[in-house]
């Protein structure tokens, strides 16, 4: 009987590049503490700011209250969208990453998930406080994270595709803002939505099911469109 | 083989100034054929009398608004697919004339809808679609202005303008379902009355005519952009010069 010997070649596949992206991302992202810290905070200030400006009022606040914990979430994601690929970029490590022969997509697969843990999940768990503030009831706490925690990675995934389409560009964050704002649209709408769907005892199921077919779909596509535009944008 | 002789820039570039006058000959023929059915010909609306007018120009430049953005993402996919250089050109050629059509579409809209409904802006799901496509254009030409190496801004805008159109559906679903939550459809636009034929036929030539108009402006700016960049090679007949070519950029 011939003993196997298995020598253990450096696989290139799609598994080994997601965890590439997703555990030098998270790392990086766990190593900068402050700046998720800073992120958190500008997302309860942004949010603080609304009652200031236009009144206290129990009523009004718990009516804006969801579209205001998804726009400043929005608003804060938008300031992590640098830590997707400029960074990278700025140091080189983009271009290993390129060179280094693992399939782009899922090394930018990764590089998303690592990404939305680091930003819209942790405003998911926050979410709750800022809508507690805002006087909503319990249940409808849930169904705002719940909303988050489907539409944030939306967020990261299209996030993904316009910040590495802006790298080494002049003025590129807010270049990435007026890229990505707009197709941002649907998910504002259906995760603000599905929370004054729930205020006004709605069925609020529907626009959670939308949520997530937006996010299955987004899932499938959003990772090639950004090694595309990686690629485009390092030629 | 003959079609695809004009895919090169410097082969289409001939055409396209040979086409242009045609095209905006047409535009003006049919915009004065359209003008006068629409403002002089046609009766005088009995709801709304004569503010209806507007929507002679109305229709046509949000109709074009959303075309081009179509036609764009056709080009951008050819762009991407095949690597067709002139496919770039002309997303780029057309964009300015996508963002006025719509922003034109928003004001004409606008001012028809302070005579009428006595609001200048309702939050309704056309005119929040409409805002949002001119918001696309602007982002478009905003990427197009940053990026100075043409090869990429032609690669990243072809990108850009596809993911937009695969959204663009889900954006006006998305604010059709959000307008319809929050506002009892006040104003119902989608159930437009019959128009009569004279008035059919008024809004028929005035799309013709902006269309005309968009090929034509189109390809004389696409004549602007070759221009710009292979200025070189129209000058020595199609051919690089040799002082030009460089192995690393050999198309």
């Amino acid at each position: 009987m011939a003993t196997v010997i298995t020598t253990p070649t450096p696989s290139f596949s799609e598994v080994n590049g997601f965890k590439l992206g997703l555990q030098r991302d998270w790392l990086l992202a766990v190593r900068q503490k402050g700046e998720i810290a800073q992120m958190l905070v500008f997302f309860l200030i942004v949010a603080s700011f609304f009652p200031l400006a236009i009144g206290a009022e129990t009523a009004i606040l718990t009516r804006v209250g969801a579209g205001v914990v998804w726009v400043s979430g929005l608003l804060a994601v938008l300031l992590t969208m640098p830590r997707l690929f400029a960074t990278d970029y700025a140091d080189g490590t983009l271009e290993q990453l390129i060179c280094s022969g693992f399939p782009l997509a899922s090394v930018c697969a990764g590089k998303i998930v690592a990404h939305w843990l680091s930003s819209g999940f942790l405003l998911t768990l926050v979410s709750p406080l800022v809508g507690l503030q805002f006087g909503l009831k319990p249940p409808e706490l849930g169904v705002l994270a719940l909303s988050l925690l489907l539409g944030t990675p939306l967020l990261s995934m299209l996030g993904a595709i316009a910040s590495a389409l802006t790298l080494g560009l002049r003025g590129g964050a807010m270049l990435t803002a007026l890229l990505v704002l707009p197709l941002f649209v649907p998910v504002l709408i259906f995760g603000a939505g599905c929370v004054s769907a729930a205020q006004s005892d709605l069925p609020y199921t529907a626009q959670l099911y939308l949520l997530g077919a937006g996010l299955l779909i987004g899932a499938v596509g959003t990772p090639f469109a950004a090694a595309a535009a990686v690629k485009i944008s390092l030629d | 083989m003959s079609v695809f002789k004009y895919s090169s820039p410097v082969t289409f570039y001939p055409l396209a100034g040979k086409l242009a006058p045609w095209f905006a000959v047409l535009a003006g023929l049919l915009g004065v054929v359209g003008l006068y059915l629409g403002l002089v010909a046609a009766p005088v609306d009995f709801q709304q009398g004569e503010i209806y007018r507007i929507l002679f120009i109305h229709i046509p430049t949000a109709w074009m608004g959303m075309f081009i953005y179509v036609v764009m993402a056709v080009y951008g996919l050819l762009a991407l697919v095949f690597n067709t250089r002139l496919s770039a050109m002309m997303m780029r050629a057309l964009a300015p004339t996508g963002a006025i059509f719509t922003a034109l579409a928003l004001w004409t809209g606008a001012l028809w809808g302070n005579l009428t409904w006595g609001t200048w802006w309702a939050w309704d799901a056309r005119n929040t679609s409409t805002l949002i496509l001119l918001f696309l254009y602007f982002g478009y030409m905003a990427l197009m202005n940053a990026i100075e190496d043409p090869r990429r801004a032609d690669k990243a805008g072809a990108l850009l303008v596809l993911v937009g159109s695969i959204n663009i559906p889900i954006i006006y679903f998305s604010v059709k379902w959000w307008n319809t939550l929050h506002q009892a459809s006040t104003i119902g636009v989608a159930s437009a009355p019959k128009m009569a034929p004279l008035m059919a036929a008024a809004v028929f030539a005035m799309v013709l005519a902006c269309w005309m108009y968009a090929i034509a402006v189109a390809l004389i700016r696409v004549r602007q952009i070759i221009a710009e960049r292979e200025l070189a090679r129209l000058q020595n007949g199609g051919i690089i010069p040799v002082w030009l070519q460089s192995p690393k950029k050999g198309n």
